[in-house]
């Protein structure tokens, strides 16, 4: 049964090898790396073309290109400085209220730009949630948290369901489901944290931002956090900021380098898949960062 | 539990292997069988399914490597995938062997064969075993049969010097055996490096175990 098998899968290999020409001739070669998204991917999620953000007479991000799949993890590192951050929060508008912002370019979530005029930016903000650095809930009790956005947004329904669901999805239901009504702020840093994530999918996002939402956790949060992030990728776009290349490496499916020019504004210098990124990269600048010899 | 997903690749990298080792058995088993029954068609098969072999040495080799740079793996994690890279290369290299032996069973298909064959599928089932066992070593973590198999190598030793003894003897006898006896003397060598490389795995074993690398038996080969 066992020789059955095994004659199975060289039938199915061999079938799969013929009309390769390419793997035949390069009998032993590695399989190449996935490409990047093309030009105009209907599978990103979010796109930005020649992005340019200022802060007054400061560049922030210089002609930043990228496409951001849709299920699937992005993460953008970088040295301190480089615009990871301004990039994350030109996604949801949350730049917006930062006294002398001002954008060239466009940020299209599903085709749509959302910084033309009369786009509606509570709906983006909903559409494209976002988990900040430091664990931020209400003080108010855990269901408060999590039901807050269903009510403020109107959502019918019942809010018991959308508030287990949401909790059930972060990872956390079974930690709080026989407290609900106890402070958030009683939960550990970690707990925190999945809470604001629940608190972010209870109003059905499409995409989470994530600006380095472990950096104020330990070891076994932050792998908690990680696996939970995993997770989600399977219903949600996920984009994450972070300082850990490490993290990067463990957790994301994409990765985007970027870096501060000589005068100062933040470039994207590679946009790849994660495993390229830490094998192989293309650039240089990317090979010096992540080993290093840089920054 | 945490690192779902890395424990999910660990475990792949693993199967792959178990896999690898099952297609070089196969391919070990079936030739042979070509040699003994003269079938040039299934020896042909052999040699084109060691490709198969080949590309999946490069691919666990890739997930390995993936793996190193993407997951940080440390302690017994970094020493499963260092075993699982050597013990692929080690398994690539026995389905050469094995196709070695393929080889040979072609050029010898058109030709009567010298006497029945007892010592060399002996040699080969030994080989198997070995294989089989180290890997279920390698499953169960368990030192103890890894060294069991390692020492089974002296039984595949003295077969080789069986054979070669009476490959001589037929040669001196009559000069017109001479290409038929090298060509299973070659078939018998390569039934003697897959019993060593054998060892190898066994020694992998060991060092995913106790984490340090130890010559466990020195082939008279």
């Amino acid at each position: 049964m066992i020789r059955e098998r095994l004659e199975d899968i060289l039938r199915e290999r061999a079938r799969l090898q013929t009309g390769d020409p390419q793997m035949e001739a390069a009998e032993a070669a590695p399989p190449a790396a996935a490409a990047p998204p093309a030009a105009e991917d209907p599978g990103a999620a979010l796109r930005t073309e020649g992005l340019a953000v200022y802060y007054g007479h400061f560049q922030a991000l210089r002609d930043v290109s990228l496409q951001v799949p849709g299920n699937r993890v992005t993460a953008i590192i970088g040295a301190s400085g480089c615009g990871k951050s301004t990039l994350l929060r030109c996604f949801n508008r949350m730049n917006d209220a930062i006294p002398g912002f001002r954008l060239q370019g466009a940020v299209l979530f599903k085709g749509q730009d959302i910084y033309e005029r009369g786009v509606d930016v509570v709906d983006v903000r909903r559409r494209i949630g976002m988990v900040f650095q430091k664990p931020n809930p209400f003080p108010k009790s855990i269901y408060e948290n999590v039901a807050f956005g269903p009510r403020i947004n109107g959502y019918e329904g019942r809010l018991d369901e959308i508030v287990e669901r949401a909790l059930r999805h972060a990872a956390l239901w079974e930690e709080v489901k026989g407290k609900l009504r106890q402070g958030a702020l009683t939960l550990s840093g970690g707990q925190q944290q999945r809470l604001c994530i629940a608190r972010a999918l209870a109003v059905e996002p499409e995409v989470i931002l994530m600006d380095e939402p472990c950096s104020a956790l330990d070891p076994v949060a932050t792998l908690k956090i990680e696996d939970l992030m995993r997770e989600l990728a399977k219903e949600y776009t996920i984009v994450i900021v972070t300082h850990n290349m490490q993290q990067a490496a463990r957790v994301s499916d994409w990765t985007a380098v970027m870096m501060m020019a000589e005068d100062r504004a933040g470039e994207m210098v590679e946009f790849a898949d994660t495993r390229s990124i830490f094998t192989n990269p293309r650039d240089k600048r990317t090979e010096d960062y992540i080993t290093g010899r840089f920054g | 539990m945490t690192r779902t997903a890395f424990e999910h690749q660990l475990e792949e990298i693993q199967e792959d292997m178990l896999t690898m080792a099952g297609l070089v058995e196969l391919a070990i088993e079936r030739g042979i069988e070509a040699l003994k029954t003269r079938n040039a068609d299934l020896a042909r098969q052999i040699i084109a399914d060691d490709l198969t072999i080949n590309r999946m040495r490069y691919e666990t080799e890739d997930k390995c490597l993936e793996l190193i740079a993407t997951q940080q793996p440390l302690a017994s994690d970094l020493r499963t995938i260092v075993s699982v890279l050597h013990i692929t290369v080690d398994l690539e290299r026995m389905g050469d062997h094995a196709e070695g032996i393929a080889k040979i069973a072609i050029m010898l298909a058109d030709e009567a064969p010298l006497k029945p064959y007892i010592d060399i599928p002996r040699m080969a089932e030994i080989g198997m075993r070995m294989l089989m066992d180290s890997l279920e070593a390698f499953k169960q973590r368990d030192t103890a049969l890894a060294r069991a198999v390692c020492n089974r190598d002296d039984e595949v030793d003295a077969l080789y010097e069986q054979v070669y003894q009476k490959l001589l003897g037929f040669m001196i006898q009559d000069p017109q055996t001479i290409q038929r006896a090298t060509y299973l003397m070659w078939v018998a060598h390569n039934l003697e490096r897959i019993a060593d490389r054998v060892t190898n795995i066994c020694e992998r074993v060991v060092y995913l175990v106790d984490g340090h690398i130890e010559e466990m038996n020195v082939s008279k080969y």
